[in-house]
Protein backbone atom coordinates (compact mmCIF):
# COMPACT_ATOMS: atom_id res chain seq x y z
CA UNK A 1 0.00 0.00 0.00
CA UNK A 2 1.40 3.35 -0.94
CA UNK A 3 0.01 5.85 1.50
CA UNK A 4 2.18 8.76 2.52
CA UNK A 5 1.91 9.16 6.25
CA UNK A 6 2.12 12.69 7.52
CA UNK A 7 1.95 12.56 11.30
CA UNK A 8 2.91 16.21 11.77
CA UNK A 9 -0.65 17.08 10.75
CA UNK A 10 -1.62 16.45 14.38
CA UNK A 11 0.37 19.53 15.38
CA UNK A 12 -1.05 21.78 12.69
CA UNK A 13 -3.78 24.28 13.57
CA UNK A 14 -7.35 23.19 12.93
CA UNK A 15 -9.47 25.58 10.82
CA UNK A 16 -11.61 26.63 13.80
CA UNK A 17 -8.48 28.18 15.27
CA UNK A 18 -8.90 26.64 18.73
CA UNK A 19 -5.51 24.94 18.64
CA UNK A 20 -3.80 21.94 17.09
CA UNK A 21 -5.67 18.95 15.67
CA UNK A 22 -4.39 16.89 18.57
CA UNK A 23 -5.96 19.36 21.00
CA UNK A 24 -9.13 19.27 18.88
CA UNK A 25 -9.31 15.47 19.27
CA UNK A 26 -8.58 15.59 23.02
CA UNK A 27 -11.48 18.04 23.48
CA UNK A 28 -13.53 15.48 21.54
CA UNK A 29 -12.53 12.85 24.09
CA UNK A 30 -13.74 15.27 26.77
CA UNK A 31 -17.17 15.39 25.10
CA UNK A 32 -17.19 11.62 24.71
CA UNK A 33 -16.53 11.18 28.42
CA UNK A 34 -18.95 13.94 29.45
CA UNK A 35 -21.70 12.27 27.40
CA UNK A 36 -20.84 8.76 28.60
CA UNK A 37 -20.62 9.70 32.29
CA UNK A 38 -23.89 11.65 32.35
CA UNK A 39 -25.63 8.84 30.47
CA UNK A 40 -24.11 6.31 32.88
CA UNK A 41 -25.64 8.08 35.88
CA UNK A 42 -29.08 7.91 34.26
CA UNK A 43 -28.52 4.30 33.20
CA UNK A 44 -27.53 3.20 36.70
CA UNK A 45 -30.46 4.96 38.37
CA UNK A 46 -33.16 3.72 35.99
CA UNK A 47 -31.49 0.35 35.45
CA UNK A 48 -31.30 -0.39 39.17
CA UNK A 49 -34.95 0.58 39.64
CA UNK A 50 -36.32 -1.34 36.64
CA UNK A 51 -34.10 -4.37 37.27
CA UNK A 52 -35.24 -4.53 40.89
CA UNK A 53 -38.92 -4.10 39.99
CA UNK A 54 -38.67 -7.06 37.64
CA UNK A 55 -37.67 -9.35 40.53
CA UNK A 56 -40.54 -8.32 42.82
CA UNK A 57 -43.70 -10.43 43.23
CA UNK A 58 -45.73 -7.46 41.92
CA UNK A 59 -47.21 -8.65 38.61
CA UNK A 60 -47.87 -5.17 37.18
CA UNK A 61 -44.38 -3.95 38.07
CA UNK A 62 -42.78 -6.94 36.34
CA UNK A 63 -44.92 -6.36 33.28
CA UNK A 64 -44.12 -2.64 33.12
CA UNK A 65 -40.43 -3.45 33.51
CA UNK A 66 -40.56 -6.03 30.72
CA UNK A 67 -42.34 -3.59 28.43
CA UNK A 68 -39.72 -0.91 29.11
CA UNK A 69 -36.87 -3.31 28.41
CA UNK A 70 -38.38 -4.69 25.21
CA UNK A 71 -39.12 -1.24 23.76
CA UNK A 72 -35.66 0.19 24.21
CA UNK A 73 -33.83 -3.02 23.38
CA UNK A 74 -35.48 -3.64 20.03
CA UNK A 75 -34.97 -0.27 18.35
CA UNK A 76 -31.49 0.55 16.97
CA UNK A 77 -29.52 3.15 18.92
CA UNK A 78 -29.22 5.54 15.96
CA UNK A 79 -33.01 5.44 15.43
CA UNK A 80 -33.50 6.20 19.13
CA UNK A 81 -31.05 9.12 18.73
CA UNK A 82 -33.18 10.50 15.89
CA UNK A 83 -36.34 10.05 17.95
CA UNK A 84 -34.90 12.04 20.85
CA UNK A 85 -33.43 14.71 18.59
CA UNK A 86 -36.07 15.17 15.87
CA UNK A 87 -39.29 13.67 17.20
CA UNK A 88 -39.49 14.25 20.97
CA UNK A 89 -39.21 18.09 20.80
CA UNK A 90 -42.17 18.09 18.39
CA UNK A 91 -44.31 16.00 20.75
CA UNK A 92 -43.59 18.13 23.83
CA UNK A 93 -45.62 21.25 24.63
CA UNK A 94 -44.61 23.91 22.12
CA UNK A 95 -42.75 26.17 24.54
CA UNK A 96 -40.60 23.38 25.96
CA UNK A 97 -39.95 21.85 22.53
CA UNK A 98 -38.82 25.19 21.12
CA UNK A 99 -36.61 25.81 24.13
CA UNK A 100 -34.82 22.49 23.51
CA UNK A 101 -34.46 23.13 19.79
CA UNK A 102 -33.09 26.64 20.36
CA UNK A 103 -30.45 25.68 22.90
CA UNK A 104 -27.04 26.80 21.66
CA UNK A 105 -24.86 24.03 20.21
CA UNK A 106 -23.46 21.70 21.40
CA UNK A 107 -26.10 21.55 24.15
CA UNK A 108 -28.94 21.05 21.67
CA UNK A 109 -27.27 17.75 20.68
CA UNK A 110 -25.73 16.95 24.05
CA UNK A 111 -29.01 16.80 25.97
CA UNK A 112 -30.85 14.42 23.58
CA UNK A 113 -27.69 12.31 23.26
CA UNK A 114 -27.34 11.91 27.03
CA UNK A 115 -31.03 11.06 27.51
CA UNK A 116 -30.97 8.60 24.61
CA UNK A 117 -27.77 6.84 25.69
CA UNK A 118 -28.83 6.82 29.33
CA UNK A 119 -32.13 5.12 28.61
CA UNK A 120 -30.64 2.78 26.00
CA UNK A 121 -28.02 1.65 28.51
CA UNK A 122 -30.45 1.48 31.44
CA UNK A 123 -32.07 -1.51 29.74
CA UNK A 124 -28.79 -3.41 29.75
CA UNK A 125 -28.10 -2.39 33.36
CA UNK A 126 -31.62 -3.53 34.31
CA UNK A 127 -30.91 -6.96 32.80
CA UNK A 128 -27.69 -7.24 34.78
CA UNK A 129 -29.30 -6.10 38.04
CA UNK A 130 -32.12 -8.60 37.60
CA UNK A 131 -29.66 -11.39 36.85
CA UNK A 132 -27.57 -10.38 39.87
CA UNK A 133 -30.54 -10.45 42.26
CA UNK A 134 -31.78 -13.76 40.83
CA UNK A 135 -28.33 -15.31 41.24
CA UNK A 136 -28.47 -14.85 45.02
CA UNK A 137 -29.64 -17.82 47.10
CA UNK A 138 -33.34 -17.52 47.97
CA UNK A 139 -32.40 -17.90 51.63
CA UNK A 140 -30.94 -14.38 51.63
CA UNK A 141 -34.29 -12.76 51.03
CA UNK A 142 -36.10 -15.17 53.32
CA UNK A 143 -33.62 -14.51 56.13
CA UNK A 144 -34.18 -10.78 55.71
CA UNK A 145 -37.95 -11.20 55.96
CA UNK A 146 -37.58 -13.60 58.89
CA UNK A 147 -35.54 -10.99 60.76
CA UNK A 148 -38.51 -8.66 60.55
CA UNK A 149 -37.31 -6.45 57.73
CA UNK A 150 -39.91 -5.19 55.29
CA UNK A 151 -39.66 -6.16 51.63
CA UNK A 152 -38.13 -2.76 50.80
CA UNK A 153 -35.62 -2.98 53.68
CA UNK A 154 -34.62 -6.47 52.56
CA UNK A 155 -33.85 -5.15 49.09
CA UNK A 156 -31.94 -2.13 50.34
CA UNK A 157 -29.88 -3.81 53.04
CA UNK A 158 -29.59 -7.46 51.97
CA UNK A 159 -30.10 -8.31 48.31
CA UNK A 160 -29.17 -5.15 46.38
CA UNK A 161 -25.79 -4.54 48.06
CA UNK A 162 -24.77 -8.13 47.30
CA UNK A 163 -26.19 -8.06 43.78
CA UNK A 164 -24.24 -4.91 42.89
CA UNK A 165 -21.01 -6.41 44.13
CA UNK A 166 -21.61 -9.51 42.02
CA UNK A 167 -22.50 -7.68 38.81
CA UNK A 168 -19.65 -5.18 38.88
CA UNK A 169 -17.61 -6.98 36.17
CA UNK A 170 -20.45 -7.01 33.61
CA UNK A 171 -21.25 -3.41 34.55
CA UNK A 172 -17.66 -2.51 33.69
CA UNK A 173 -18.13 -3.76 30.17
CA UNK A 174 -21.45 -1.91 29.95
CA UNK A 175 -19.64 1.27 30.94
CA UNK A 176 -17.14 0.72 28.16
CA UNK A 177 -20.08 0.18 25.82
CA UNK A 178 -21.49 3.60 26.76
CA UNK A 179 -18.17 5.21 25.89
CA UNK A 180 -18.17 3.47 22.51
CA UNK A 181 -21.87 4.02 21.85
CA UNK A 182 -21.58 7.76 22.51
CA UNK A 183 -19.97 7.95 19.06
CA UNK A 184 -23.46 7.48 17.56
CA UNK A 185 -24.23 11.00 18.84
CA UNK A 186 -22.20 12.36 15.93
CA UNK A 187 -25.25 11.64 13.76
CA UNK A 188 -27.17 14.35 15.63
CA UNK A 189 -24.28 16.77 15.44
CA UNK A 190 -22.37 16.22 18.67
CA UNK A 191 -18.66 16.62 17.94
CA UNK A 192 -17.29 13.93 20.21
CA UNK A 193 -14.10 11.98 19.51
CA UNK A 194 -15.23 10.01 16.44
CA UNK A 195 -17.07 13.05 15.07
CA UNK A 196 -13.95 15.17 15.44
CA UNK A 197 -11.77 12.52 13.80
CA UNK A 198 -14.19 12.55 10.89
CA UNK A 199 -14.15 16.38 10.77
CA UNK A 200 -10.35 16.41 10.93
CA UNK A 201 -10.26 13.99 8.01
CA UNK A 202 -12.49 16.34 6.02
CA UNK A 203 -10.51 19.48 6.85
CA UNK A 204 -7.00 18.09 6.45
CA UNK A 205 -7.55 15.20 3.97
CA UNK A 206 -5.34 13.10 6.27
CA UNK A 207 -7.69 10.11 6.52
CA UNK A 208 -5.63 7.48 8.28
CA UNK A 209 -3.75 9.83 10.61
CA UNK A 210 -7.08 11.12 11.94
CA UNK A 211 -8.61 7.68 12.45
CA UNK A 212 -5.41 6.17 13.85
CA UNK A 213 -5.19 8.97 16.41
CA UNK A 214 -8.82 8.46 17.42
CA UNK A 215 -8.31 4.68 17.64
CA UNK A 216 -5.27 5.10 19.88
CA UNK A 217 -7.16 7.51 22.14
CA UNK A 218 -10.05 5.04 22.45
CA UNK A 219 -7.64 2.20 23.25
CA UNK A 220 -5.89 4.25 25.95
CA UNK A 221 -9.24 5.26 27.46
CA UNK A 222 -10.32 1.62 27.53
CA UNK A 223 -7.07 0.62 29.16
CA UNK A 224 -7.45 3.21 31.92
CA UNK A 225 -11.08 2.24 32.57
CA UNK A 226 -10.17 -1.46 32.74
CA UNK A 227 -7.29 -0.88 35.15
CA UNK A 228 -9.40 1.31 37.45
CA UNK A 229 -12.38 -1.03 37.39
CA UNK A 230 -10.27 -4.15 38.03
CA UNK A 231 -8.92 -2.44 41.15
CA UNK A 232 -12.46 -1.59 42.26
CA UNK A 233 -13.70 -5.11 41.47
CA UNK A 234 -10.93 -6.58 43.60
CA UNK A 235 -11.93 -4.33 46.47
CA UNK A 236 -15.65 -5.05 46.49
CA UNK A 237 -15.54 -8.72 45.50
CA UNK A 238 -17.72 -10.85 47.78
CA UNK A 239 -15.28 -13.05 49.74
CA UNK A 240 -15.87 -16.73 49.27
CA UNK A 241 -17.67 -16.39 45.95
CA UNK A 242 -15.89 -17.75 42.94
CA UNK A 243 -15.98 -15.04 40.30
CA UNK A 244 -17.80 -16.78 37.49
CA UNK A 245 -16.92 -15.84 33.95
CA UNK A 246 -20.64 -15.56 33.29
CA UNK A 247 -22.60 -16.99 30.42
CA UNK A 248 -21.56 -15.69 27.01
CA UNK A 249 -23.82 -12.86 26.00
CA UNK A 250 -24.54 -11.23 22.72
CA UNK A 251 -23.88 -7.52 22.64
CA UNK A 252 -21.75 -4.65 21.59
CA UNK B 1 -47.28 19.57 15.97
CA UNK B 2 -49.44 19.82 12.89
CA UNK B 3 -51.10 16.40 12.89
CA UNK B 4 -49.52 13.08 12.08
CA UNK B 5 -49.34 12.63 8.31
CA UNK B 6 -49.89 8.96 7.48
CA UNK B 7 -49.97 9.84 3.81
CA UNK B 8 -46.20 10.20 3.53
CA UNK B 9 -45.75 6.63 4.82
CA UNK B 10 -48.35 5.32 2.42
CA UNK B 11 -46.58 7.06 -0.45
CA UNK B 12 -43.11 5.83 0.44
CA UNK B 13 -43.38 2.43 2.08
CA UNK B 14 -42.88 0.48 -1.16
CA UNK B 15 -39.64 2.40 -1.77
CA UNK B 16 -38.56 1.97 1.86
CA UNK B 17 -38.91 -1.80 1.74
CA UNK B 18 -37.80 -2.43 -1.83
CA UNK B 19 -34.70 -0.23 -1.65
CA UNK B 20 -34.01 0.12 2.04
CA UNK B 21 -35.08 -3.06 3.76
CA UNK B 22 -33.63 -5.28 1.02
CA UNK B 23 -30.27 -3.51 1.51
CA UNK B 24 -30.51 -3.99 5.27
CA UNK B 25 -31.48 -7.66 5.05
CA UNK B 26 -28.87 -8.55 2.41
CA UNK B 27 -26.19 -6.80 4.43
CA UNK B 28 -27.30 -8.59 7.61
CA UNK B 29 -27.32 -12.00 5.90
CA UNK B 30 -23.89 -11.53 4.29
CA UNK B 31 -22.30 -10.19 7.46
CA UNK B 32 -23.84 -12.98 9.53
CA UNK B 33 -22.55 -15.71 7.22
CA UNK B 34 -19.12 -14.13 6.83
CA UNK B 35 -18.94 -13.14 10.47
CA UNK B 36 -19.72 -16.64 11.74
CA UNK B 37 -17.18 -18.26 9.37
CA UNK B 38 -14.38 -15.80 10.26
CA UNK B 39 -15.48 -15.72 13.89
CA UNK B 40 -15.21 -19.51 14.17
CA UNK B 41 -11.77 -19.47 12.55
CA UNK B 42 -10.70 -16.69 14.93
CA UNK B 43 -12.01 -18.68 17.90
CA UNK B 44 -10.00 -21.72 16.78
CA UNK B 45 -6.96 -19.46 16.41
CA UNK B 46 -7.47 -17.95 19.87
CA UNK B 47 -7.61 -21.43 21.38
CA UNK B 48 -4.60 -22.62 19.38
CA UNK B 49 -1.54 -23.85 21.25
CA UNK B 50 0.66 -21.89 18.83
CA UNK B 51 1.40 -18.67 20.72
CA UNK B 52 1.77 -16.26 17.75
CA UNK B 53 -1.49 -17.49 16.23
CA UNK B 54 -3.50 -17.09 19.42
CA UNK B 55 -1.89 -13.74 20.17
CA UNK B 56 -2.73 -12.41 16.72
CA UNK B 57 -6.36 -13.50 17.01
CA UNK B 58 -6.58 -12.11 20.54
CA UNK B 59 -5.17 -8.75 19.47
CA UNK B 60 -7.57 -8.52 16.54
CA UNK B 61 -10.62 -9.37 18.64
CA UNK B 62 -9.67 -6.98 21.44
CA UNK B 63 -8.96 -4.16 19.01
CA UNK B 64 -12.34 -4.55 17.31
CA UNK B 65 -14.14 -4.74 20.65
CA UNK B 66 -12.40 -1.63 21.99
CA UNK B 67 -13.35 0.91 19.35
CA UNK B 68 -16.81 2.17 18.37
CA UNK B 69 -18.55 0.58 15.40
CA UNK B 70 -19.01 4.01 13.83
CA UNK B 71 -15.24 4.50 13.80
CA UNK B 72 -14.76 1.02 12.32
CA UNK B 73 -17.23 1.89 9.56
CA UNK B 74 -15.24 5.04 8.74
CA UNK B 75 -11.96 3.11 8.85
CA UNK B 76 -13.08 0.47 6.38
CA UNK B 77 -14.88 2.96 4.16
CA UNK B 78 -11.53 4.63 3.46
CA UNK B 79 -9.30 1.58 3.89
CA UNK B 80 -11.07 -0.91 1.62
CA UNK B 81 -10.22 0.99 -1.62
CA UNK B 82 -6.53 0.84 -0.67
CA UNK B 83 -6.67 -2.85 0.27
CA UNK B 84 -8.49 -3.55 -2.99
CA UNK B 85 -5.80 -1.72 -4.96
CA UNK B 86 -3.13 -3.69 -3.12
CA UNK B 87 -4.87 -7.01 -3.81
CA UNK B 88 -5.29 -6.43 -7.55
CA UNK B 89 -1.97 -4.58 -7.70
CA UNK B 90 -3.46 -1.30 -8.97
CA UNK B 91 -1.65 2.04 -8.68
CA UNK B 92 -4.64 4.06 -7.48
CA UNK B 93 -7.16 3.19 -4.73
CA UNK B 94 -10.08 1.40 -6.40
CA UNK B 95 -13.70 2.49 -6.17
CA UNK B 96 -15.84 0.43 -3.79
CA UNK B 97 -19.55 1.14 -3.36
CA UNK B 98 -21.17 1.77 0.00
CA UNK B 99 -22.74 -1.70 -0.01
CA UNK B 100 -19.55 -3.71 -0.38
CA UNK B 101 -17.69 -1.43 1.95
CA UNK B 102 -20.41 -2.00 4.55
CA UNK B 103 -20.49 -5.76 3.89
CA UNK B 104 -16.73 -6.05 4.51
CA UNK B 105 -16.92 -3.78 7.57
CA UNK B 106 -19.69 -5.69 9.27
CA UNK B 107 -18.18 -9.08 8.42
CA UNK B 108 -14.84 -8.12 9.94
CA UNK B 109 -16.38 -6.34 12.92
CA UNK B 110 -18.96 -8.98 13.79
CA UNK B 111 -16.35 -11.73 13.40
CA UNK B 112 -14.78 -10.43 16.63
CA UNK B 113 -18.09 -10.76 18.50
CA UNK B 114 -19.02 -14.13 16.96
CA UNK B 115 -15.49 -15.27 17.85
CA UNK B 116 -16.07 -14.71 21.56
CA UNK B 117 -19.36 -16.62 21.38
CA UNK B 118 -17.81 -19.53 19.48
CA UNK B 119 -14.85 -19.58 21.83
CA UNK B 120 -17.20 -20.03 24.77
CA UNK B 121 -19.03 -22.69 22.75
CA UNK B 122 -15.87 -24.64 21.98
CA UNK B 123 -14.70 -24.35 25.58
CA UNK B 124 -18.03 -25.75 26.78
CA UNK B 125 -17.29 -29.09 25.06
CA UNK B 126 -15.70 -31.63 27.45
CA UNK B 127 -12.08 -32.39 26.66
CA UNK B 128 -12.85 -36.09 26.46
CA UNK B 129 -14.69 -35.40 23.19
CA UNK B 130 -11.49 -34.12 21.59
CA UNK B 131 -9.39 -36.96 22.98
CA UNK B 132 -11.81 -39.58 21.75
CA UNK B 133 -11.67 -37.95 18.32
CA UNK B 134 -7.88 -38.23 18.29
CA UNK B 135 -8.11 -41.77 19.68
CA UNK B 136 -10.29 -42.70 16.70
CA UNK B 137 -7.50 -41.52 14.43
CA UNK B 138 -9.07 -38.22 13.32
CA UNK B 139 -6.76 -35.26 12.80
CA UNK B 140 -7.31 -31.75 14.23
CA UNK B 141 -9.50 -30.50 11.38
CA UNK B 142 -11.62 -33.65 11.30
CA UNK B 143 -12.10 -33.56 15.08
CA UNK B 144 -13.12 -29.92 14.91
CA UNK B 145 -15.43 -30.29 11.91
CA UNK B 146 -17.17 -33.48 12.98
CA UNK B 147 -17.13 -33.52 16.76
CA UNK B 148 -16.43 -30.19 18.43
CA UNK B 149 -17.94 -27.53 16.16
CA UNK B 150 -21.33 -29.20 15.56
CA UNK B 151 -21.88 -29.43 19.31
CA UNK B 152 -20.53 -25.94 19.93
CA UNK B 153 -22.85 -24.50 17.29
CA UNK B 154 -25.86 -26.20 18.78
CA UNK B 155 -25.06 -25.02 22.29
CA UNK B 156 -24.45 -21.47 21.13
CA UNK B 157 -27.26 -21.21 18.59
CA UNK B 158 -29.48 -18.91 20.69
CA UNK B 159 -26.58 -16.54 21.46
CA UNK B 160 -25.45 -16.54 17.82
CA UNK B 161 -28.97 -15.65 16.72
CA UNK B 162 -29.30 -12.92 19.37
CA UNK B 163 -26.03 -11.46 18.13
CA UNK B 164 -27.49 -11.53 14.62
CA UNK B 165 -30.52 -9.53 15.78
CA UNK B 166 -28.10 -6.95 17.22
CA UNK B 167 -26.26 -7.00 13.89
CA UNK B 168 -29.57 -6.38 12.10
CA UNK B 169 -30.10 -3.29 14.27
CA UNK B 170 -26.50 -2.12 13.93
CA UNK B 171 -26.55 -2.15 10.14
CA UNK B 172 -28.58 1.08 10.49
CA UNK B 173 -25.27 2.78 11.33
CA UNK B 174 -24.33 2.69 7.63
CA UNK B 175 -26.26 5.96 7.69
CA UNK B 176 -22.89 7.61 8.47
CA UNK B 177 -21.54 6.65 5.03
CA UNK B 178 -24.81 7.74 3.38
CA UNK B 179 -25.84 4.24 2.31
CA UNK B 180 -29.51 3.71 1.48
CA UNK B 181 -30.45 1.09 4.03
CA UNK B 182 -33.90 1.10 5.65
CA UNK B 183 -33.04 4.07 7.86
CA UNK B 184 -31.14 5.82 5.08
CA UNK B 185 -34.10 5.49 2.69
CA UNK B 186 -36.47 6.82 5.36
CA UNK B 187 -34.12 9.72 6.10
CA UNK B 188 -34.09 10.65 2.41
CA UNK B 189 -37.89 10.74 2.24
CA UNK B 190 -38.07 12.52 5.62
CA UNK B 191 -35.76 15.31 4.50
CA UNK B 192 -37.30 15.64 1.05
CA UNK B 193 -40.88 15.96 2.31
CA UNK B 194 -39.91 17.49 5.66
CA UNK B 195 -41.75 14.71 7.49
CA UNK B 196 -39.13 13.70 10.08
CA UNK B 197 -41.55 12.88 12.89
CA UNK B 198 -43.61 10.49 10.78
CA UNK B 199 -40.72 8.76 9.03
CA UNK B 200 -38.52 8.21 12.06
CA UNK B 201 -41.46 6.99 14.15
CA UNK B 202 -42.36 4.57 11.37
CA UNK B 203 -38.75 3.33 11.17
CA UNK B 204 -38.69 2.76 14.92
CA UNK B 205 -41.93 0.77 14.80
CA UNK B 206 -40.70 -1.44 11.93
CA UNK B 207 -37.38 -2.15 13.64
CA UNK B 208 -39.19 -2.91 16.87
CA UNK B 209 -41.63 -5.32 15.27
CA UNK B 210 -38.91 -7.22 13.38
CA UNK B 211 -36.44 -7.37 16.30
CA UNK B 212 -39.07 -8.25 18.87
CA UNK B 213 -40.54 -10.94 16.64
CA UNK B 214 -37.14 -12.49 16.00
CA UNK B 215 -36.08 -12.38 19.65
CA UNK B 216 -39.35 -14.05 20.69
CA UNK B 217 -38.56 -16.84 18.22
CA UNK B 218 -35.03 -17.15 19.66
CA UNK B 219 -36.47 -17.42 23.17
CA UNK B 220 -38.78 -20.24 22.08
CA UNK B 221 -35.85 -22.00 20.43
CA UNK B 222 -33.82 -21.57 23.60
CA UNK B 223 -36.55 -23.26 25.64
CA UNK B 224 -36.68 -26.18 23.22
CA UNK B 225 -32.92 -26.64 23.26
CA UNK B 226 -32.92 -26.41 27.05
CA UNK B 227 -35.40 -29.30 27.28
CA UNK B 228 -33.36 -31.50 24.93
CA UNK B 229 -30.26 -31.16 27.13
Amino acid sequence: MNYNWHWKVLLETEPGGTGTYLHYLIVGLGWTLATALAAWVIALAIGALVGTLRTTPLKWAVRMGNLYVEIFRNVPLIVQMFLWFFVVPELLPKGLGDWIKQMPPPWSSYLPAVLCLGIFTSVRVAEQVRAGINSLPRGQRMAGIAMGLTEAQTYLTVTLPQAFRIILPPLTSEFMNVIKNSSVALTIGLLELTGRARAMQEFSFRVFEAFTAATVIYLLTNLIVVVLMRALEKKVRVPGLIVAAGAPQAGH
Amino acid sequence: MSGFDFDVIQRSWVYLFREGMSFTLTLTALAMAGGIVFGTLLAMMRLSSMKPVSMFAGAYVNLMRSIPLVLVIFWFFFLVPYIGAWVIDAKEPIKVGAFWSAAITFTMFEAAYYCEIMRAGIQSIPRGQVWSGYALGLDYWQTMARIVLPQAFRNMLPVLLTQTIILFQDTSLVYVISATDFLGAAAKVANRDYRLVEMYSFVAVVYFVVSYGLSSLVRRLQDRIAIVK
